[in-house]
């Protein structure tokens, strides 16, 4: 089922200076999706964020919004809402007086902005402080009222622009199923930002990852964390293994890589040629450790010493050098039916990884 | 440690020698009786105060206070602006523009009320232009009007208006007037709902400066004025100077003090109250 589109940028580019922030982006986003823009700080994702609220103006490229140009209309035209990273709440007003302005701006009369902000309230789970003034709340209940104050207005379009950063770990998280929730509630289009990729995983129905003003890669959380399109990608979202190679046979659908000469039978995702090198990407969590005993010289693996054991709790973290030089990071999740399996500093170990997990790149 | 002593004593020594002393001179005097021959007699009375709270002195008062509250809005509509496009240039024009604001203070301030005489006088530089661009057939009688007490007073006293403006204006955070355009205000709504609110500790803080000061300035409205109405700053010179009623001046004096006391209670009220302890850096 396709859903409408709401916002589409095409060829956007926006320079500051010499710098070129946007480079001729191209973006669709649709109606009541969770759209995350995702990239290291200085990839230009606050500033696609800007250019769509209004406040930076296009230096090439068009802006659509419901099929109609955004050139030359000013913020306050814009269907559009923003939650600033800092909550840029007016620290002169109550939290009703900050909830209302919008509303007050667009003349509607004293009653239906009392019932509008106070609803408002509800939502974001702060009625009864609306006399109080920004600076006397804590930092989630600011970060509801910069919430609360843009939703009131029923914007097509939410921008968030790292509004969870400045809070501690715990509340964050929770502020992140919070959003979800208001996101399924409200089924407001929401373009979220932020360079967390924890954040961007754990609540968007879409991923726009950036680096220096350009798209890396668009697309849901899993494919973005399983079929990462490049090593920038690969990189930035979680951790990862990269393993050089060399192609040695193609099949259909398969192909055979030779790492540190030994034969791996992969998946062929791209058309590849016989010779070319290669880089096998793998998620700490998708490979494998054995004991060195357990060895079967009918499949291939990858040799090791243990450096490192990393206890997290829920995991184990596992660092190994490989014998061919390489140092690898392993997670492994507790198995209940193999607590006698106790790795430590030294010990010998070989490692693979189930057929189909691993990226070629 | 001990150049820290030593630096707090003298300090002491001096304002105890030349400020406090000669003040409670004048507390004293206050209370004591006019001598016609000079300074006073030491008997004690209330005489002054009560001639203080004659009709007379309160019509000095009211027109004084009616000039130093024009001059604050004057200046205030004057300084605004320019406070405003000092606090979005660049750091070094601005550096500039500030010293330039500043160097005329390396002059007394009399003098340059006598330059100002020159430029507002009948066959003075301003009317010798407009006379020979041909745009007035007969020279503007500017000089020794309300006109010219005015245009002496908001040019001595811009500075102190621009200064506490331009601080509280470049302590406005910007994204604040990003906020209120995303929630739709533009232009006048901006200025009245975001910006001038959270400039007023600047505004309350100028126009105490440039008040209370033009209240006491008798030079200026004398010269540019030509003595025509009597101020509270000119009331107190002329007791001193013309009258030889001491006692009287000092309880004059008393009275501004008191006045102006009470003034700036109320401003650090108000301050405190518009910023939550924001606005102690500026007082």
């Amino acid at each position: 089922m396709e859903r409408d589109l709401i916002v589409r940028l095409r060829g956007a580019t926006k320079r500051f200076d010499d710098v070129v922030a946007v480079d001729s982006l191209d973006l669709d986003i649709y109606q009541g999706e969770f759209l995350t823009l995702l990239g290291p700080s200085g990839c230009g994702k606050t500033t696609v964020l800007r250019l769509i609220a209004g406040f930076e103006s296009l230096d090439g490229g068009e802006i659509l919004m419901n099929g109609a140009s955004l050139d030359g209309t000013p913020p306050n035209k814009r269907n559009v809402n923003t939650v600033f990273q800092s909550y840029a709440l007016f620290p002169h007003m109550t939290v009703f007086d900050n909830i209302a302005f919008g509303l007050k701006m667009k003349g509607f009369d004293k009653g239906v902005i009392r019932d509008e902000v106070m609803e408002a309230l509800s939502v974001v789970k702060l009625a009864g402080l609306e006399l109080r003034r920004p600076h006397q709340l804590s930092g989630g209940q600011q970060q509801r009222v910069a919430m609360a104050r843009a939703i009131v207005n029923k914007p097509q379009v939410l921008l968030l622009d790292e509004p969870l950063s400045a809070l501690d770990y715990r509340l964050r998280q929770e502020m992140e199923i919070e959003l979800k929730h208001l996101h399924r509630k409200l089924g407001i289009t929401f373009v979220f930002v932020t360079h967390d990729q924890e954040e961007a995983i754990s609540m968007s129905d879409r991923i726009a990852v950036m680096n220096e003003g350009r798209l890396e890669q668009i697309g849901t959380p899993t494919e973005i964390y399983e079929e990462p399109e490049n090593m920038f990608v690969a990189k930035f979202v979680g951790e990862i293994n990269v393993f050089e190679g060399r192609i040695l046979d193609v099949h259909n659908g398969s192909a055979v890589v030779d790492i540190h000469g030994r034969q791996f039978k992969v998946q062929k995702r791209k058309s590849c040629g016989i010779g070319q090198s290669v880089k096998v990407l793998l998620r700490p969590e998708d490979i494998m450790v054995y004991k060195e005993e357990e060895a079967d010289p009918a499949y291939p693996f990858l040799p090791g010493t243990i450096e490192d054991v990393i206890y997290k709790g829920k995991t184990v973290d596992l660092i190994i050098n490989l014998d061919a030089g390489e140092t690898v990071h392993v997670t492994q999740f507790f198995n209940e039916d193999q607590e006698d399996v106790v790795y430590r500093h030294g010990h010998k170990i070989i490692i693979d990884w189930p057929y189909g997990w691993e990226v070629v790149l | 440690m001990r150049f820290r002593n030593v630096a707090v004593v003298l300090t002491l020594v001096w304002i105890t020698l030349f400020v406090a002393v000669p003040y409670l001179l004048v507390v004293l005097f206050s209370f004591l009786t006019p001598n016609p021959a000079g300074t006073v007699t030491y008997t004690f009375t209330l005489e002054s105060y009560r001639q203080i709270f004659s009709p007379v002195f309160l019509t000095v008062c009211k027109s004084s206070f009616t000039l130093a509250l024009g001059t604050s809005a004057l200046t205030l509509l004057v300084a605004y602006p320019f406070a405003f496009f000092l606090a979005r240039i660049p750091e070094n024009i601005r550096r500039t523009l500030i010293l330039l604001m500043i160097i005329p203070f390396w002059t007394s301030s009399l003098i340059r009320t006598y330059a100002l005489i020159i430029l507002l006088k009948a066959n003075g530089i301003i009317n010798s232009f407009l006379l020979s661009a041909g745009w007035i057939d007969e020279p503007l009688g500017i000089l020794y009007t309300q006109t010219a007490v005015f245009i002496g007073l908001v040019y001595t006293l811009l500075p102190f208006m621009i200064l506490p403006l331009y601080a509280s204006i470049q302590k406005l955070d910007m994204r604040l007037i990003e906020a209120s355009r995303d929630l739709g205000a533009r232009g006048w709504h901006i200025f009245f709902h975001i910006v001038l609110p959270l400039t007023m500790p600047g505004i309350i803080a100028g126009s105490t400066m440039v008040f209370l000061p033009a209240l006491g300035l008798f030079y200026i409205p004398d010269l540019l004025g030509g003595a025509r109405s009597m101020l509270m700053g000119n009331f107190i010179k002329d007791q001193f100077l013309t009258t030889g009623n001491w006692p009287l001046g000092s309880a004059a004096s008393v009275l501004l003090t008191i006045l102006m006391f009470l003034m700036l209670g109320w401003y650090f009220a108000v301050s405190r109250r518009a910023n939550q302890g924001d606005m102690k850096e500026l007082a």
